[in-house]
């Protein structure tokens, strides 16, 4: 009965924003909020807001970020939450994690809460690395005592042994997040929250977040809080998810079920734009933006009939900085399987010198049954990888009828099908 | 399988006074450490180093010893000048401290109290801690002048009642850290505070005794304007537990301490309040 315990109920949880510049009107509306608690009335400000609609314009000052959450976590639950950005996860796990308040309703939990978003921030750039161990863990919530117990078991799973007498400032930004993470690591709570870890850090580290939260899930017993755009992660590590759209959940129940509903709600990110201030170094080539088209009349387009031609457009900038550039494109199933990968090198390409450049594939007749599918994007400069976007575009096959069988055949257990000769002796 | 016994608990609802003593009691190792990160990291990469701490009380009082004793000839009873002085920019200073550093506590941690929580009052508690020790180096100064003014001749008796010198600090820090949560947490809404506290501590000053004698204030009929500030009683008050010269009234000594008490429970009363959705009005 043990695994049945509630541990983390949210009940009517609602957070109200108010949107603009502040400064002007905040004094009056401060006095006027006052006001009208001295005379014992509610806020007057709560009963307007709207719903939290990124895109369209609302006509009040104020806005609900949340409104209404409810849900319940049960221990050694791993609980994925997904939705468009803007939709109020961040909110929610800030709410979560204490950062701020909620406007109404309230949380209930029973154990320590941690997140593993906040990794770093408290270090001080002039103090040494073990110096700062001790204080990261304080401010995450551990007592002197216990890191000293566990320092040894801290330093070694960062791997900075011969730097932990050093002012962090002497550090490499890499050797910062390993450090802050190991502190992170050893937290030991009953309730980890994670945000978008895969966001920040290089491959390998994101590879260790996610390792840690399996062994903390699985292991330790311990709920997890994870919130991610990478679908592929979420199905993997998730028993559970929520979506959140416009401060709302708008569904909930098992994994599989609530990604696929996400993917067709008209959420799919099939255009992916960045700009150059995405990036600290002005000369860096990097991927511009990548889209799916029609091969045939090159119109954008993001769900294809089983068997049809699929078309990808990536548009690359400074490419001609690149001695020997080529570019990956792998497609994904939603659990992260890798089914296929498309390298310029492989097929012995070779890409024109050119400072921004477009690019389009083709692949004709892809088989593979319907369902959603995700690319990911590589840039690389001889076998170093100069940019990479994981998991960024995905791709909706519908069932269609195909020449190669007899009926419609939906999708069973198989992610292919394949051309075949049946002979009988 | 009813469970209504829940460890934490997250609503909007604050109580008037909702101090969480046992949390921060929890937290007190984090005090510490913050603590010796202020005061290791201060001064590096300096070259004098902690010699800061010396040189900026020495050189105030040096200069305002001229300009007030010297040059505009105010008197300062059997003292010495430059020791009147010394003790009053002592205490102040440390008042002062408390104050200033506490003031932006939201503005300048908002990096990490987005991030993470743990209860805010550690960070303003741990800056009037920290500079306790600061206090505690330039008082040492101070006795080393004091007991050459007394092998120069000096008559100077050392008062019993310095014993009651930490009481005087208490409640000199409790003044400092409430008025500064106070103001910390307005600061988040109304950034016009901050430029208010930098040279509001600065005409403070001229009104707390720090310079001018109580009796001189008297003299003049002007005693109204340091009637009813608690620091122009604390100064007098360490005044007269240093040096044994200075007045101090019942009335002085009840009127500040509770000053002191409520503007550390108003202090904390809105600091409390503020720390719940500060992040989403700075």
């Amino acid at each position: 009965m043990k695994e049945q315990d509630v541990i983390l109920k949210v009940e009517n949880l609602s957070k109200q924003y108010r949107l603009g510049t502040l400064g002007t009107g905040t004094i009056s509306h401060d006095l006027n909020r006052w006001w009208s608690a001295v005379r014992g009335k509610q806020d007057p400000y709560l009963k307007i807001g709207e719903s939290n609609d990124r895109a369209s314009k609302g006509t009040s000052e104020y806005v609900w970020a949340l409104k209404d959450i409810n849900f319940e976590v049960k221990r050694g639950e791993v609980l994925g939450i997904i939705g468009k950005n803007g939709a109020g996860k961040s909110t929610l796990l800030k709410i979560l994690s204490k950062v701020t308040g909620p406007t109404t309703g309230n949380i209930k939990a029973n154990g320590r809460i941690a997140s593993l978003l906040e990794v770093g921030t408290g270090f001080h750039p002039e103090m040494t690395g073990k110096e700062n161990v001790f204080l990261n863990g304080a401010i995450l919530g551990m007592t002197k005592k216990e890191i000293t117990s566990k320092l040894d078991e801290i330093v070694a799973f960062s791997g900075c042994e011969r730097y932990i007498d050093t002012p962090v400032k002497r550090y490499s930004s890499g050797m910062k997040v390993r450090l802050a993470f190991a502190v992170a690591a050893f937290l030991e709570p009953d309730i980890l929250i994670v945000d978008e870890v895969l966001a920040v850090g290089d491959a390998e580290f994101q590879k260790k977040a996610i390792g840690k939260m399996q062994d903390i899930s699985s292991e330790g017993g311990r709920t997890v809080l994870f919130v991610s755009h990478n679908m592929a992660a979420v199905q993997n590590l998730c028993n559970r998810a929520i979506i959140m759209k416009n401060g709302r959940i708008s569904a909930m129940g098992h994994t599989k079920t609530i990604i696929e509903e996400y993917l067709k709600d008209g959420n799919k990110v099939n255009e992916v734009l960045r700009d150059k201030n995405t990036f600290k170094h002005e000369f860096k080539s990097f991927i511009k933006s990548v889209h799916l088209i029609d091969p045939k009349t090159e119109q954008m387009k993001t769900s294809f009939r089983m068997g049809e031609d699929i078309g990808v457009i990536v548009n690359c900038y400074h490419m001609d900085i690149l001695k020997d550039s080529g570019i990956n494109v792998r497609m994904d199933s939603i659990e992260g399987v890798r089914l296929v990968a498309w390298r310029t090198k492989e097929f012995g390409i070779n890409i024109p010198r050119k400072s921004e450049l477009s690019v389009k594939l083709t692949i004709p007749h892809l088989n593979v049954f319907n369902g959603i599918y995700n690319l990911t994007f590589a840039l690389v400069d001889g076998n170093e990888i100069v940019d990479y976007l994981e998991s960024i575009v995905n791709i909706e096959v519908i069932p269609a009828k195909i020449d190669l069988f007899k009926k419609t055949i939906n999708k069973t257990y198989n992610i292919m099908y394949s051309h075949c000769e049946w002979e009988f002796k | 399988m009813k469970q209504e016994k829940w460890l934490t608990e997250i609503s909007p609802k604050t109580k008037l006074i909702d101090f969480n003593f046992k949390e921060v009691w929890q937290y007190r190792d984090l005090l510490l450490l913050f603590v010796k990160r202020d005061v290791i990291t201060l001064y590096k990469q300096t070259i004098l180093g902690p010699l800061w701490y010396l040189i900026q009380p020495l050189f105030t009082s040096i200069i305002f010893t001229l300009v007030f004793n010297n040059v505009a000839g105010i008197k300062t009873g059997g003292i010495p000048p430059f020791l009147f002085n010394l003790a009053g920019i002592t205490i102040w200073n440390y008042f002062k401290e408390c104050l200033v550093g506490t003031s932006d506590t939201f503005k300048k941690n908002e990096a990490i109290f987005g991030k993470v929580y743990f209860p805010r009052i550690i960070m303003p508690m741990s800056i009037v801690v920290s500079n306790l020790l600061k206090f505690g180096i330039q008082l040492l100064i101070f006795v080393v002048f004091y007991i050459y003014f007394i092998f120069n001749g000096h008559e100077l008796m050392p008062n019993s009642s310095i014993v009651l010198l930490p009481v005087l600090i208490v409640f000199m820090g409790m003044l400092g850290l409430g008025l500064g949560m106070i103001i910390s947490s307005m600061v988040t809404k109304y950034r016009d505070l901050t430029f208010l506290v930098s040279f509001g501590v600065q005409l403070l000053m001229y009104i707390s005794l720090v310079v001018l004698p109580l009796s001189l204030f008297q003299e003049k009929g002007f005693e109204w304007a340091v009637a009813y500030n608690p620091m122009a009683y604390i100064i007098e008050a360490g005044r007269f537990l240093l040096l044994g010269e200075g007045t101090v009234s019942e009335f002085g000594i009840v009127y500040t301490v509770l000053v002191s008490i409520f503007v550390l429970l108003l202090g904390i009363t809105i600091f409390n309040k503020t720390e719940k959705t500060f992040i989403d009005t700075i």
